[in-house]
């Protein structure tokens, strides 16, 4: 079962959630390019992965009576695990993860607000959700579907989003008493940032979030069909709404350009205001290429900043297709920095990443992924609960003493869970020490060792036991060092 | 912000492994030093603090009338007399338990403490309060370059973090700060049992311990992993403290327990980390009733401060503690539309502890709006800052830590009107 093509393995890591040793074999054999293609046009990929929810053959979830993953943010949490696990459309569901992060919004913060169940649909509440009239999609569903499409799409949609209207408390946003919060963060976090670098001036002044904040008051939530006396009623849909009543029909003037050609004052009026100032957002000549960044650090290498080049080339594809996201992201997986062998595993690995690669590639029968929400909390990302708006801190960020044990002990959870079906697909391998850590090392696919902790693997395989190769030798040894290997340092890098 | 991050540690990895592999006698004399040692508990209110809530300068026409809906109304606060501009101030009614702090002469409250140009930005502020500076936020925290001062190699046990991630505060380039948001989880286990576990625990310990020098970020989860399997014992000896009062089962109640619990064990930590959120209160920020967003913020500050305040007292340890307390920012001086108030400038800190000198520091602001009042700024709309926050932390280190100030702050920001220690 040897997998030896490390470009596709690459590819799937950054592009997917890793590869369980069917998909790296039926990648490898259609071609670098043909595999690009299929991840990036995903669209020719069948979109069946919530239909196969509880089908044998498929990790499993755990239901509490019935499974409600638009109602209950423990099963929405876990049906994005099998998503995660299971899609055919593995780039769709990194664009979600992406996205997610770049445009935090946290479930709990909602949840106080409108209880848990109104706060799971704003959320996470499928197309298929036969919930109340007139409701719209949850938040991660708008991520997938315009996973790939134009960036102005989705900032218009993401501003017009009723979880984001909580969020960043645009439905409170009204003429008179401007609300900042959205209109700072818009800038800050959603599209040109602060400043390009510590070294450079700010993108933007407190005067232009002031403005901006008056742009869009009246981009308000509004409760359809209100029942009783009782906003917090799990049967309402919230939509957005634009009310002319509350909006400032005030002058905004801007220190940026807000129309190409220089004009600095907004000149349409009404909602038209907010959509000018989200498109002047996305033409903003540093939006483009702090997304670029952003892209190369997720994608391609985060130990080492953007080459410029990369940014100018990545940053152009942004603003020369009107910010269509497919292009940027084509751009990204076929530049020279993204196949080049030393941004292999020179990114470290988010806890989900982390989590649903060990489970594709350890093995899934009997395991729920329900198992993992905890330790999830443990190292440091739940879904649905980023921190704060600027998303995780990434990178290193990641890796804290307590966070590090939480992903070993994950390793223990999913291999003492597997042990039966590591030892049933170990024992072709079981002749000695050596082909079994052979095996497991080419199952699992870790950044290559160096010989001292490889030797150090060696040495649990031989510890206690003069080897045999024994039914309970090997269950106890195929869990156990696969077990090692995924609470390895070498493991958590992608 | 993360960029800055990411970098910054990449340059610093390499040396960073070095100080983990302390070795293990090091735990004993900690140990042995332990108990009798003086500790720092950091506190961060993170979101940005409506310190105008906090320390009421309800002796001042301009809090009302600014804040029509959102003010708390004089008969409510919990009255700390004059500030040495001759404004009454009081608590927040809350703050019942602090306010005995304070009577008892152990709280500090420094008003309007900040820098010029605050940011408004939740992380760049953030930055710029870890770092200690506001020109280039994207260093090594204030706590973190304290702790490269120290002898190295230092135990991986000095500083202890009670959150998942590793504020810029503890960064450092070459110290480690652990991670224990919970000593009871903070444990290594394994698929197998018996002798098997055990060598599941010698294998991964070795294969941490190795340093790959041409791969900084491997070796940086390395040692990571080798700080968790030095540190699991000993923490495993605080996750059976049991205190002497009851805590409240908040995040921020469980952490300052295992604060307690590790200052009695004299583990030998020098620097805690604790912080406790919610503080962005853009809308219904409530602080006058129960259920309100703000109230409850104090409730949960109040309960846990009291409740360790109270514990390491009967355990003798309170002239060995100092907890000081910040936020990024303070919000507007005005209400805004949703009943809340958007982000701010100068704040409020406060120091608790046995060896301090309570009291109110600094003057509250003018709110009143009128030309060129000199305690606001942008437009009236915010409160200027009076005190450097660096001066407050220079005078930690200097009185407290034992730290040069100048060296670690990189300039001088003493102050000797600050007496608070």
């Amino acid at each position: 079962m040897a997998r030896h093509d490390d470009r596709t393995e690459h590819l799937l890591r950054r592009a997917g959630f890793g590869g369980s040793p069917d998909e790296v074999a039926e990648l490898a054999r259609i071609g670098y390019q043909a595999a690009v293609d299929l991840l990036v046009f995903y669209e020719q990929a069948p979109d069946d992965v919530d239909e196969r929810i509880g089908v044998p053959g498929h990790v499993g979830v755990t239901t509490r009576g019935q499974f409600s993953p638009d109602t209950s943010i423990t099963d929405a949490r876990q049906r994005w695990l099998f998503r995660m696990v299971h899609s055919r459309r593995p780039l769709q569901e990194k664009m979600a993860l992406f996205w997610h992060h770049h445009f935090a919004t946290a479930y709990q913060k909602i949840a106080d607000t409108y209880g848990g169940t109104v706060a799971t649909r704003m959320m996470a509440a499928s197309e298929a959700y036969n919930g109340p009239k007139n409701s719209p999609v949850g938040q991660i569903e708008l991520f997938r579907q315009n996973a790939l499409g134009s960036f102005y799409d989705l900032l218009v949609k993401v501003a017009r989003d009723p979880a984001m209207l909580v969020w960043l408390d645009g439905r409170l946003n009204v003429r008179g008493t401007p609300q900042e919060n959205f209109a700072r963060e818009v800038m800050e976090l959603f599209t040109m940032g602060i400043r390009a670098s510590d070294s450079s001036p700010n993108n933007y002044t407190e005067d232009d979030v002031k403005a901006a904040a008056r742009v869009f008051t009246g981009w308000n939530l509004t409760v359809g069909a209100r029942g009783a006396n009782n906003v917090n009623d799990a049967t309402l849909a919230y939509a957005y709404t634009y009310r002319s009543t509350q909006h400032d029909t005030g002058s905004k003037t801007f220190s940026f350009d807000i129309y190409p050609g220089g004009g600095r004052t907004i000149t349409s009026g009404g909602e038209q205001e907010g959509l000018d100032f989200l498109l002047a957002c996305c033409r903003h000549p540093q939006t483009g290429p702090r997304l670029a960044r952003k892209l190369y650090a997720f994608f391609v290498d985060e130990l080492h900043p953007a080459p410029q080049s990369f940014v100018d080339r990545v940053s152009g594809a942004y603003y020369a297709s009107n910010f269509d996201m497919r292009r940027v992201v084509l751009s990204v997986l076929l530049s020279p920095e993204f196949s080049d062998p030393s941004a292999y595993y020179a990114r470290y690995a988010w806890p989900v990443e982390f989590v649903v690669k060990a489970i594709k590639e350890t093995g899934w029968a009997g395991f729920s992924v329900d198992a993992a929400l905890t330790p999830l909390l443990s190292m440091g990302q739940s879904l649905f609960e980023p921190p704060d708006v600027n998303g995780w801190e990434t990178g290193a960020g990641w890796f804290s003493t307590g966070g590090m044990l939480a992903r070993m002990n994950f390793a223990a959870t999913l291999t003492q869970n597997q042990r039966f079906n590591l030892r049933e697909a170990a024992r072709p391998y079981k002749a000695t020490p050596e082909t079994l850590l052979a095996y497991t090392l080419d199952r699992l696919s870790p950044m290559p060792f160096d010989s001292p902790p490889y030797n150090d693997l060696l040495g649990y395989l031989r510890a206690g036991t003069s080897w045999t190769g024994s039914d309970t030798e090997l269950l106890a040894k195929a869990a156990g060092v696969t077990h090692l290997v995924l609470a390895s340092p070498e493991y958590q890098f992608v | 912000m993360t960029h800055n991050r990411r970098s910054f540690i990449k340059g610093g990895v390499a040396a960073f492994t070095v100080s983990f592999a302390a070795p293990a006698f090091l735990s004993d004399i900690a140990r042995a030093q332990g108990a009798r040692s003086r500790n720092l508990v950091v506190l961060y209110l993170s979101g940005g603090n409506d310190a105008l809530s906090m320390v009421v300068p309800y002796g001042n026409a301009g809090y009302y009338q600014r804040r029509p809906t959102i003010a708390v109304p004089q008969g409510a606060v919990l009255q700390v007399g004059a500030d040495a501009g001759g404004t009454n101030v009081g608590l927040h009614p809350r703050l019942q338990g602090l306010k005995r702090v304070f009577d008892e002469g152990r709280l500090a409250v420094i008003q309007r403490s900040g820098y010029p140009n605050s940011s408004r930005s939740h992380f760049q502020g953030t930055d710029i309060w870890s770092t200690a500076d506001p020109s280039n936020p994207s260093g090594p925290g204030w706590i973190g370059r304290y702790l490269e001062l120290l002898p190295q190699p230092i135990d991986p046990l000095t500083g202890w973090n009670t959150v998942r991630e590793t504020p810029r505060t503890l960064l450092s380039r070459f110290v480690g700060v652990p991670a224990i948001p919970d000593p009871r989880t903070y444990a290594f286990s394994s698929p197998n049992t018996g002798n098997e576990a055990l060598y599941a625990r010698q294998a991964a310990t070795r294969i941490a311990s190795h340093v790959p020098v041409d791969r900084p970020h491997l070796s940086f989860v390395s040692a990571t992993s080798r700080a968790a399997f030095e540190t699991l014992d000993r923490v495993a000896s605080v996750a059976a403290y049991t205190p002497t009062v009851t805590y409240p089962t908040t995040g921020l109640g469980s952490a300052l327990r295992a604060v307690a619990g590790a200052m009695v064990r004299g583990i030998g930590t020098k620097v805690f980390w604790v912080q406790t959120g919610g503080f962005d209160t853009h809308a219904s920020q409530d602080p006058n009733n129960a259920n309100g967003a703000y109230y409850r913020l104090m409730a949960t500050l109040d309960d846990a401060l009291l409740a360790f305040y109270t514990d390491v007292r009967n355990q003798g340890l309170l002239n060995d503690t100092l907890v000081l307390q910040f936020s990024e920012f303070g919000r507007r001086v005005y209400e805004n539309g949703s009943q809340g108030t958007d982000h701010g400038a100068a704040s409020t800190m406060m120091v608790l502890g046995g060896g301090v000198n309570g009291g109110l520091y600094g003057t509250a602001p003018d709110l009143r709006d009128t030309p060129g009042n000199p305690t606001l700024e942008s437009a009236n709309g915010d409160v200027r800052y009076q005190t450097d926050f660096r001066s407050v932390y220079a005078r930690v280190l200097d009185n407290w830590l034992g730290a040069p100030s100048t060296t670690i702050l990189e300039g001088d920001f003493r102050n000797p009107g600050l007496t608070f220690i």
